[in-house]
């Protein structure tokens, strides 16, 4: 076990380029490390940290992980989620679920793969530095279009294709100016992808758009009716945000997935991201065990802060839900003015923002429970050890010549590996605190931007509006003068 | 509860100053006080005249919106106005679907705040109490055109309504009664329909030909025009109530931020509150401008559709004894009856034709007068309110821009 306590060196007397980036090298050798402290991983192979030089940046060091360590994620994804809760055991093990005949347990493992690839965000390059300080000058070089929806193919097979442009001069992508084609599924396939590497060690993912069965199938049908347009246009604009957002974080920028699905071609389809896949009831029932742990976990919160901060967004989400059902019976009715008076309903703009942003705030909600779960873990984790001491203690105190030696060898063995484990538990909970107060920060910071956007652009289009009506108005006068 | 107008304010103007009245103040009839009670209003019709024929120079009664009924249907049914345009009967008042919200209003619901709620109860009264303002006005418009017209306005019937004290014991029509009145609806047009398919008959004069085809044009598109202006009308207002909701729920995210966000939200709570009586006022000025006037030339080119019928009823039956003059004449049997029958038949005829024309030629300039009026009015409104929304939506924007 010692062996794979390697990492490390990662952390101490680095070159420069690693000096800005701490948090990410910090990130790195946190999963890292809980990776190996599973006790039941058949072979800890060890981590090829040295293979992830400060000038690679292609995916490189990111495959060579996968083939080594692709039991080890199985096995440690099975064994955190015993430690949490006993209930979801039994439906990881019955994996292979009917309703995804074509995903075996690899595909499955797959977004866990992935996250071994965080060694790639962990990416030394001068583009980081590049993001970092474009993000702190606000100057965020980078703009993401989604646009041309295509109708691809034929009946219930059918799907939309969008084309996504960037136009960028950061030097980490090849090309100033680029676009691809890509499926709805895609863009969730990426969000479930940044979501499992980020979201546990306390980023705010934000959401991707939201799933439609009625939608898609009207359009999959062929009916070329306003209804089935407006579905496409409204999705379209929803995937165009949610790139923006995403591409904005400074961290997920630089995610080698994100990179792919801008730039690659050729996408791997994402296949667990099917309305009744059996990731998706994991996902489920993953939800509901969270919920359950959430009222359980009676924390004690040292950290005022995250307490205030909690309760902030709490209510922030109670008040927008309220606004946005307000805002939904607005729209409705400017729909019903317009049929009957043949005007425009502009506050449409205003319900996406608001929408966006529940999700968003659930995200967030999200990531406090992560924080919540991290904390938990340093608990048991602080819990195991004082009983495997008090084991310890009580077998020097028994007299059993026999089997002493060796018990003693192996007591004094867990106690260590318990007592790496509490050190671990409490820097992956400094960490992730760490990385909530920051994210928090700049989220705050966009919410405001974005807010304030929206509201001047749905004014001033009341504005407009208003105008023109005094203008038909205005013409109207004489004309009613007239009537004789 | 009990509804009040005002007595020391002016008497309200006919919500639907539609109605041209001429200036005579021989007769000048008024509603000077209502009283909603349960479900019946009572109005207090005042009349001021220096006629003879009455006791007094001024005296009230009070009636109820079914002897006013009583009353249309007497003009109705008198065979003298036949050839004159009746003024239409007034709407039965119908606070069903105001009490209805109010009561719903009372039932409360947990996620509206107390500020809401106020707001929420102060719309829906004032929209009871405008229902409330234009039942008045539409049965004071009723009698005022009855006061105005120089022949309707010395019937008997009238008078017992404007001066008898006592209850004129007029109850509301029976189920027998409805349906009776109902079937000769139904026989009016069947019997409106065989005049114009008989053959023979030829209508005699272009300028009746031509109001005819235009009536019957003119009615169906007004109440189209009708119908969709209510609808507009409601929007607005449905829009307006929406503010309520939003403007509380900005406030309160805005008492809660911490942020620059604050005062933001909160401007625009207040920007929302304006909005809503800006958009209010919008519905109310479309309502009486547009929406009421419309409904009110729909009813008369109803009644102005009825003359015409008469008229035509006349002149079948004048054709109608025209033949039979001829067959007596063949005949050579009861010919004097045929005769002084078809005399009769011509004169009736020839009188309703020439009041009918008068008539229609009034109908026409009252009618192109006030929808002048009223859209050079509703026009001017509808800009006052243009231009104040846009300037405080200005000033919002200001504000939230000039902020960091």
């Amino acid at each position: 076990m010692a062996a794979e306590r390697e990492p490390p060196p990662l952390g101490d007397g680095k070159p420069t380029d690693f000096e800005d980036l701490e948090d990410g090298e910090d990130l790195f050798t946190s999963t890292v490390s809980t990776l190996e402290s599973s006790p039941s991983s058949p072979e800890p192979a060890s981590l090829p940290a040295e293979d992830i030089s400060a000038n690679s940046n292609g995916p490189k060091p990111a495959e060579v992980v996968l083939d080594d360590d692709r039991e080890d994620l199985f096995a440690e994804a099975t064994e955190e989620v015993s430690l949490d809760s006993p209930e979801r055991e039994p439906i990881l093990s019955s994996e292979p679920s009917p309703a995804v005949t074509p995903v075996t347990p690899t595909t499955l493992i797959a977004p866990r793969i992935e996250s071994k690839s965080m060694s790639a965000p962990v990416i030394f390059d001068r583009s980081r530095e590049e993001i970092e300080e474009a993000a702190n000058g606000d100057i965020f070089d980078i703009e993401i279009g989604v646009s041309d929806p295509e109708k691809v193919g034929d009946g219930m097979n059918a799907y939309m294709a969008y084309r996504v442009t960037t136009k960028t001069s950061l030097s980490m992508f090849s090309k100033s100016e680029f676009s691809v084609k890509r499926r709805f599924s895609d863009f969730l396939g990426l969000h479930s992808k940044l979501a499992s590497k980020y979201l546990h060690v306390g980023y705010i993912v934000p959401p991707a758009p939201e799933k439609s069965i009625v939608g898609m199938t009207k359009v999959k049908v062929g009916k070329e009716d306003s209804s089935s347009t407006e579905f496409v246009e409204k999705r379209r604009a929803a995937l165009e945000r949610y790139l923006q957002r995403t591409v904005k974080h400074p961290t997920l920028l630089q995610d080698p997935d994100l990179r792919q699905f801008l730039e690659s071609s050729e996408l791997p389809r994402a296949v667990n991201t099917q309305a009744l896949s059996g990731a998706g009831i994991l996902r489920m029932v993953n939800k509901a065990a969270d919920a359950v742990n959430k009222m359980t976990i009676k924390m004690n919160e040292s950290d005022a802060w995250f307490e205030e901060k909690q309760q902030q967004f709490e209510n922030l989400d109670q008040q927008l839900r309220k606004l946005h059902v307000s805002v939904e019976a607005l729209v409705c009715h400017r729909k019903e003015l317009s049929a009957n008076t043949a005007a425009f309903a502009k506050s449409a703009a205003m319900l996406e923002l608001l929408s966006d942003y529940i999700r968003l705030i659930a995200a967030v909600k999200g990531v406090f429970d992560h924080r919540m779960k991290c904390w938990q873990k340093w608990e048991d984790a602080q819990i195991t050890l004082l009983k495997k001491r008090e084991a310890e203690a009580k077998m020097m105190v028994a007299n059993k010549p026999d089997k002493i030696q060796q018990a003693k060898n192996e007591i004094r063995e867990e106690i260590e590996e318990w007592e790496a484990k509490v050190q671990q538990g409490e820097r992956d909970f400094e960490q992730i605190s760490k990385t909530i107060r920051k994210e928090v920060g700049r989220f705050e910071k966009e919410r405001v931007k974005d807010f304030k956007t929206v509201i001047i652009k749905y004014l001033e289009s009341l504005v407009q509006t208003q105008q023109q009506l005094i203008k038909y108005w205005e013409a109207f006068l004489p004309e009613a003068k007239a009537i004789a | 509860e009990e509804i009040h107008m005002p007595e020391t304010s002016p008497p309200p103007q006919p919500s639907c100053a539609s109605v041209d009245l001429q200036g005579d103040s021989s007769l000048q009839v008024e509603i000077s006080d209502a009283v909603s009670e349960r479900d019946k209003v009572k109005f207090t019709v005042q009349t001021k005249s220096c006629l003879p024929h009455f006791a007094q120079t001024e005296f009230s009664v009070v009636r109820q919106h079914e002897e006013f009924i009583w009353l249309h249907d007497a003009y109705v049914e008198n065979e003298e106005y036949a050839g004159l345009i009746i003024p239409p009967a007034p709407p039965r008042p119908d606070f069903e679907a105001s009490r209805e919200k109010l009561q719903k209003l009372g039932e409360g619901d947990s996620s509206v705040t107390r500020e809401e709620f106020a707001k929420m109860k102060q719309e829906l009264e004032a929209e009871y109490l405008a229902i409330f303002k234009k039942t008045v006005a539409m049965h004071e418009v009723f009698l005022q055109r009855l006061a105005a017209h120089p022949t309707l306005r010395r019937d008997h019937n009238f008078f017992v309504f404007l001066e008898y004290g006592q209850d004129l014991s007029v109850r509301g029509k029976n189920r027998k009664e409805l349906l009776g009145g109902f079937l000769r609806n139904i026989v009016k047009s069947a019997d409106e329909a065989l005049i114009t398919g008989m053959s023979g008959l030829k209508e005699v004069d272009d300028f009746f030909e031509h109001e005819r085809t235009f009536l019957l044009e003119y009615h169906t598109r007004i109440r189209d025009a009708c119908l969709r202006a209510d609808r507009v009308m409601r929007a607005h207002k449905c829009l307006a109530d929406d503010y309520i909701p939003i403007s509380a729920a900005l406030s309160s995210l805005g008492t809660q931020e911490v942020n620059q966000l604050r005062t933001s939200f909160l401007k625009l709570a207040e920007l929302f509150e304006r909005l809503r009586k800006l958009e209010g006022r919008v519905a109310s000025d479309e309502d009486l401008k547009l929406s009421d006037m419309l409904r009110y030339y729909m009813r008369d080119s109803q009644a102005a559709k009825d003359l015409l019928y008469r008229r035509l009823r006349a002149l079948a039956d004048y054709e109608n004894a025209n033949k039979a003059l001829d067959k007596a004449r063949t005949r050579n049997r009861e010919v004097r009856p045929a005769e002084s029958h078809q005399q009769l038949c011509c004169q009736r005829f020839e009188r309703l034709s020439d009041s009918a024309k008068q008539e229609l030629m009034d109908f026409k300039s009252r009618r192109v007068s006030s929808f002048r009026k009223n859209l050079i009015e509703l026009a001017e409104l509808e800009l006052k309110h243009a231009k104040a929304s846009t300037l405080i939506l200005r000033n919002t924007l200001v504000a939230l821009k000039g902020e960091p």
